[in-house]
């Protein structure tokens, strides 16, 4: 391609960062020294073209060890792929982890989303705030900025420091005490804990991040930790975190694993996808589409190769259950992707997580990097003739990538925007070709379903929702964490799985279903968690959001982050989302500070309404879904004692 | 130095011009009209119609091309017609009919987007021909290969997923390392070279020296390249071959094509749905102004003029003998006129002043002429020097007509606007002047001309105006009004039965012989030309548009030289060859190696490009090699400011010698 690149050139960092990833160019025309023989013959076209899904992985590679990306290296990447700078230009400035003007090598990510501002959020903000200086700062030898939901909800509130270094390093706050957070921002002066690998090629043993986290701060707890009830004998899907190593292919294969995939070669493809359509499994992704109707679908697409791609884009606020599979059982989320491949007919898979989560992305790789030394991937698994590999992407603080037609144009190179459907992602999906893309809670069903089969594990559960489902309690609860239900339990039934609320505290409304869910009163406990019970009810239960507001929240500003949200998060491409989204939080901001609901709320909906009827995705068409069931089912604006002057003073000396 | 000044309002002529006591004057157009018959009619009677020439224009309508060799032949009774295809793709026909018996390409566009195989050998279509490139990124996107072989790695060669890099001048060699390695391989195609082919014997001796090494010593390209596009053009089940002008404006161009040809020959990749030869033609019309016989040796429809019978039908039609030999083609014309021999030149939008090889020369050779008239919608460099300037319709948007495209795809045009008040239609002031030459031409409409064509030229005769209206335009051959031909040429070459199959199409035997302007001490680099994006020709269509892109002329050379020799980006450098010099800025690009220089001509008022370029011709086609001097490259100290001339002048120096 006859591209316009720019004069500037890569510093050695970055030439080198880029290079380790791609390898080495191959002559002066691909980012090379130029020789002579180079002037005589030139590669390039197709094969160069072909590689443009490896933007994204380049950029996080000169992020990775830079802590940003300059035009020099914007345009080695460029050079290197083939790709007119303007297009990349337009992909890395599409991620909010990504800058494109120098900064900090640390940045420190501190969740205001809402369960870490019910969880205090704001005192950590003026903390950051003193120490460092304004958000995006540059003074200090650390940056901050304030994070959507970091997915750490379990322990909130929560903080994430990320420093660019070879190989990058991290640290998590959780709950991000005045201490810890201290911990993250201290100065990254050189020790010698970081000398890891300086020379830095890259990621060693297919390992993206340091072992070890940044120096001064302390180690994560166990993945475990997250699950209240570890242990207990009735969990289906979490029944091995815990109890194993997830570091370890041995432990994971000495607690059942792999079975699943010996029994699904056994089965065959077709053997698979039928047991999968009797288990009546429906994804947990929020669309509850039938999972084998939609494998059966892209098997039986003509046009190949096929394609799987695993959605870990996590990024619903108050969802952690992805996070806690990946980071506790990962080897059950590589197993279940590679029946999913055979079943499907695809050779690659494409396991995308988002940026914000370093060890669920660590103990992956490894995953990778262990079944692929025992043949578990590759070109022959497990000795069946059956050819399967999986290549992870990782976001870079997007949440419209985990759309499931976004999350193509991310893996592709492009900008993450949705796709109008149809052609649905089972027949023109990713690179245009047939793909089903499954969430990793589903991916992870079909291991019991393939171990006790699909009309035993269509038994469990009711019978519009069979199977096990995973909550991620947050909020005012008493041990907030995730939990494995059977469906068919009540709203009530989770709640007093946690514990219930503290002395002295009611449950003032809960968000159902996350930042794009339905908020329910507290006396709705009766509610079935299940699809039809929550579709019956008016609600829906989404990603497995519960986050539970007790009567000292302050709903309002609770709203104004959730619209904050859609505006930060819309991809821009449709109107009705891009300009939608920033009037409904206009109207709202102007309500917290007093404007006449009467005039705001018509707005509110006709502006909702719109982009429910309008937008291509779900992103806009859900944008007004919590405001909308605040409004209508809370009464928030028409009942006076909602915004009583008290409740809202309280909410001032909190923030 | 760099500005994008160097833009002139269009100033369309709307006047008739006459020359009076050495310079134009106005004129009414019954007065100029009247002169310019009158010189005619006086060169005609002094030195007899083969001292007149006609320059046909090709972009102008087919309509007006067969008017104009009408004029020629009938009025003034001589075949001394031709036009600027000449400077470009007259090599392409020359070769193409000598391999097949007709000169057009063989492909259409659609077969571009459906192919395996594209090579684009001495062409930079991204630029050149950029709606053509279009059909090849289509074609690119459908999972087709793209090899560019080219001496500067250009924005065509960006996009390719090979690249060859080859001398200039080496084509041959190249083609040959090809061919041989094909046959060594067991690649070529038996059943094809068997039915449709003769000489592969002779063939195969010629291109026996050229093993890859030896090609590799010769072209700079390593031999393991060739030896892959060999293999891969020889696999394709489907290939395209295509060419321009980096193959066509060398001394010895119409072996070049042959050697082209030779390659589809060997490999059967012609004839078939995908496979196929193009030379990529320039001029909106440079295919349909061959057609309609405005070249010194073919009537209407490709039409040998030594064949009597082929005349015949003509002489009736026209109540005219015409003379059974070939006319002078452009480049002959231009020698005539050095001795004496041309007198009366009359020129219909064609610029030679700009477009011609060693300016010097040709202006030196107008002046010697009797009578020059210009028929154009611009005072041109040339027309400066016409006793008569007549102020012409452009043919695209000011008149009725059809233009025949690269895909040899005739298509109507149709009149939008009216010619500015003043001037008047080209067909409209040649049959005025034949008026006055004594031939009674009503002023025919554009159809009646185009069933005029279609009664004397069997492969036009199945497109009426109606059947073109309604499907689009029609490619070539169409014999009848109700069928269509395949939109590929020479599927008869592939057919069992010998009566069908036709003349077999014989291996062109063809030897390498190197750029006329050697290369030495004195003058170690490689100059070749070429075009930019945002410029056409000489500049006469294009200077009036404004662009960001356009930096006006430059020499692009590569680092390594600009290094060597000292020299800045945007630094003017005095450039000279063995016959003139210019100044021009330098650019210092990445797309040269060393020893090689790149100039266009869209710049001739600011720099005379073509002061340093050879007239060496090809002998079979007359097209001049603008594509190999020699030049040297000289640091110029301390030049006043601004070297390139506001006021218009060319920056030409006095001829330095050498």
């Amino acid at each position: 391609m006859d591209l316009r690149l720019l004069d500037e050139a890569p510093t050695i960092a970055e030439r080198d960062a880029v290079d380790s990833f791609l390898g080495e160019p191959e002559s002066g025309w691909d980012g090379g020294t130029r020789q002579d023989s180079h002037l005589r013959y030139a590669r390039g076209g197709h094969a160069a073209r072909d590689r443009r899904d490896l933007l994204l992985p380049a950029l996080h590679a000169v992020n990775d060890r830079v802590g940003w990306i300059s035009r020099g290296a914007l345009n080695h990447i460029c050079r290197r792929l083939t790709i007119p700078p303007a297009e990349a230009y337009a992909v890395a400035s599409f991620y909010a982890m990504f800058a494109l003007h120098e900064r900090p090598r640390r940045v420190v990510h501190l969740c205001t989303d809402i369960a870490c501002a019910a969880a205090g959020a704001g005192r950590l903000r003026d903390r950051l705030n003193e120490r460092l200086g304004a958000a995006g700062s540059s003074d200090a030898g650390t940056t901050w900025h304030e994070s959507p939901c970091l997915g750490l909800c379990e322990r909130a509130p929560a903080a994430l420091a990320l420093q660019a270094d070879a190989p990058a390093r991290y640290a998590v706050a959780a709950p991000a005490t005045p201490r810890a957070l201290d911990a993250l921002t201290e100065s990254p002066a050189d020790d010698d804990t970081t000398s890891g690998s300086t020379n830095g090629h890259g990621p060693r043993n297919g390992l993206t991040f340091h072992d070890r986290p940044l120096p001064g701060a302390s180690a994560e707890p166990d993945p475990a930790t997250a699950i209240p009830d570890a242990g207990s004998p009735d969990h289906v899907l979490l029944r091995r975190i815990g109890r194993i190593d997830p570091l370890s292919l041995d432990d994971y294969r000495a607690a059942g694993g792999y079975a699943a995939l010996r029994e699904a070669l056994r089965l065959g493809p077709a053997g698979v996808i039928r047991e999968v359509t009797d288990s009546g499994l429906v994804g947990r992704g929020g669309a509850a589409f039938p999972t084998g109707r939609k494998w059966n679908a892209t098997a039986q697409q003509p046009v190949t190769p096929h394609y799987l791609v695993c959605n870990a884009d996590e990024s619903e606020p108050g969802t952690f259950k992805d996070r806690v599979l990946m980071e506790g059982d990962p080897f059950a989320v590589v197993e279940a992707m590679t029946i999913a491949g055979y079943a499907i007919g695809a050779r690659t898979g494409y396991l995308y997580i988002r940026g914000e989560y370093p060890r669920a992305l660590t103990h992956l790789e490894n995953a990778l990097v262990q079944a692929r030394e025992r043949g578990l991937l590759g070109p022959d698994v497990m000795g069946a003739g059956f050819a399967f590999d999986i290549e992870i992407r990782r976001g870079a603080g997007a949440y419209i990538c985990g759309e499931e037609t976004a999350i193509f144009g991310s893996i592709e190179g492009l900008r993450g925007e949705p796709r109008s459907k149809p052609p649905f992602p089972v027949e023109k999906g990713l690179f245009g070709r047939p793909t089903a893309v499954n969430n990793v809670e589903t991916l992870v069903n079909v291991l019991p379903v393939l171990l006790m089969g699909g009309p035993a594990y269509a038994a469990q559960g009711t019978e519009g929702s069979t199977g096990t489902k995973l909550f991620c309690l947050s909020g005012g609860v008493r041990r907030p964490g995730l939990y494995e239900m059977p469906f068919g339990a009540t709203l009530g039934d989770l709640v007093e799985a946690a514990g219930g609320m503290p002395e002295g505290r009611s449950i003032r409304a809960v968000l159902l279903g996350g930042a794009a869910g339905t908020f329910v009163r507290g006396d709705e406990l009766d509610i079935p968690l299940t699809f039809e019970g929550a579709r019956a009810s008016g609600t829906s239960l989404g990603s497995g959001v519960v986050l539970v507001l007790d009567d000292t929240a302050d709903l309002i500003a609770t709203l104004v982050r959730v619209a904050a949200f859609f505006r930060d998060e819309s991809c821009g491409q449709c109107v009705p989302c891009r300009v939608g989204t920033v009037r409904q939080e206009e109207a709202l901001v102007r309500l917290r500070s007093g404007a006449s609901p009467e005039r705001e709320l018509p707005l509110l909906r006709e502006v909702g309404q719109a982009m429910r009827d309008a937008s291509i995705c779900g992103l806009g068409q859900t944008a007004w879904n919590a405001v909308e069931s605040a409004v209508d089912r809370l009464g928030l604006f028409t009942d006076s004692t909602t915004t009583a002057p008290d409740a809202r003073a309280t909410t001032e000396e909190a923030r | 130095m760099r500005s994008d000044d160097f833009s002139a309002p269009y100033d369309r002529l709307t006047r008739p011009l006459v020359r009076e006591d050495g310079v134009l004057r106005p004129a009414s157009w019954d007065e100029a009209l009247e002169r310019a018959a009158r010189g005619f009619r006086r060169g005609v009677e002094r030195h007899g119609p083969n001292s007149f020439g006609l320059l046909s224009c090709a972009r102008a309508t087919n309509e007006m091309n067969f008017m104009a060799q009408k004029f020629a032949r009938v009025v003034v009774g001589t075949n001394n017609v031709d036009s600027c295809n000449r400077t470009c793709h007259a090599p392409s026909v020359a070769g193409l009919a000598a391999a097949f018996g007709s000169g057009g390409g063989t492909s259409s566009y659609a077969e571009i987007e459906d192919t395996d195989l594209i090579v684009i050998w001495g062409g930079n279509p991204r630029f050149a021909h950029p709606i053509f490139f279009q059909h090849v990124l289509k074609g690119v996107r459908n999972g087709a290969r793209l090899v560019v072989v080219d001496p500067r790695r250009t924005p065509t060669a960006e996009w390719a997923d090979r690249w060859l890099g080859l001398n200039v001048g080496t084509d041959i060699p190249l083609a040959h390392a090809i061919g041989r390695e094909i046959l060594d391989a067991g690649l070529a195609n038996t059943t094809f070279i068997e039915r449709a082919t003769t000489g592969l014997d002779e063939y195969r001796a010629l291109v026996d020296p050229w093993t890859l090494s030896a090609a590799e010593a010769e072209t700079g390209v390593p031999a393991e390249a060739i030896r892959e596009l060999a293999h891969a053009y020889a696999r394709a089940e489907r290939a395209q071959l295509c060419w321009t002008l980096g193959i066509t404006e060398h001394h010895n161009a119409t072996d070049n094509v042959r050697s082209l040809i030779n390659l589809s020959l060997l490999t059967g990749h012609v004839g078939r749905h995908g496979s196929g030869l193009n030379p990529l033609r320039g001029q909106n019309n440079v295919q349909g102004g061959g057609d309609m016989g405005a070249i010194p040796d073919r009537l209407a429809g490709f039409q040998d003029i030594l064949d009597a019978r082929v005349r015949a039908p003509f002489e009736r039609a026209w109540g005219r003998p015409i003379q059974g030999r070939k006319g002078l083609n452009l480049t002959q014309m231009f020698e005539a006129m050095e001795e004496g021999e041309l007198k009366t030149l009359y020129v219909i939008g064609e610029n030679p002043v700009q477009s011609e090889p060693e300016t010097h020369k040709t202006t030196s050779r107008l002046r010697a002429l009797d009578h020059l008239v210009v028929q154009d919608i611009f005072l041109t460099r040339t027309a400066e020097f016409a006793d008569v300037v007549l102020p012409a319709s452009a043919a695209w948007c000011e008149s009725d007509g059809t233009f025949t495209n690269s895909e040899r795809r005739v298509q109507l045009v149709r009149k939008a606007l009216e010619p500015p008040e003043g001037a008047r239609d080209d067909i409209e002031i040649m049959c005025d002047l034949a008026s006055r030459l004594g031939h009674a031409w009503e002023r025919p409409t554009a159809e009646d001309i185009w069933d005029e064509v279609r009664s004397l030229s069997p492969m036009h005769r199945g497109m009426s105006y109606t059947r073109l209206a309604e499907l689009q335009g029609i490619q070539w051959p169409c014999y009848s009004e109700d069928t269509l031909e395949p939109s590929y040429l020479h599927s008869r070459l592939w057919s069992k039965d010998p009566e069908e199959r036709g003349a077999p199409a014989p291996f062109g035997i063809v030897g390498h012989s190197p750029p006329v302007d050697l290369l030495d001490e004195h003058y170690p680099f490689r100059l070749t030309t070429g075009r930019r994006l945002d410029d056409y020709n000489t500049g006469v269509q294009t200077r009036g548009f404004s662009s960001p892109m356009r930096r006006g002329e430059l020499l692009d050379l590569s680092p390594e030289d600009a290094a060597k020799l000292g020299i800045g980006d945007g630094e003017t450098v005095r450039v000279v060859s063995r016959r003139g010099s210019v100044l021009v800025p330098a650019s210092i690009t990445e797309s040269m190696r060393p020893g090689l220089v790149f100039m266009t001509f869209h710049f001739p008022d600011q720099v005379d490009t073509q002061t340093l370029t050879i007239d060496a011709t090809d002998p079979i086609a007359g097209t001049a090699e603008y594509k190999a001097a020699a030049v040297r490259i000289e640091r110029v100290a301390a030049e006043p400011e601004d070297a390139h001339r506001k006021d218009g002048t060319p920056a030409a120096e006095a001829t330095t010698g050498g």
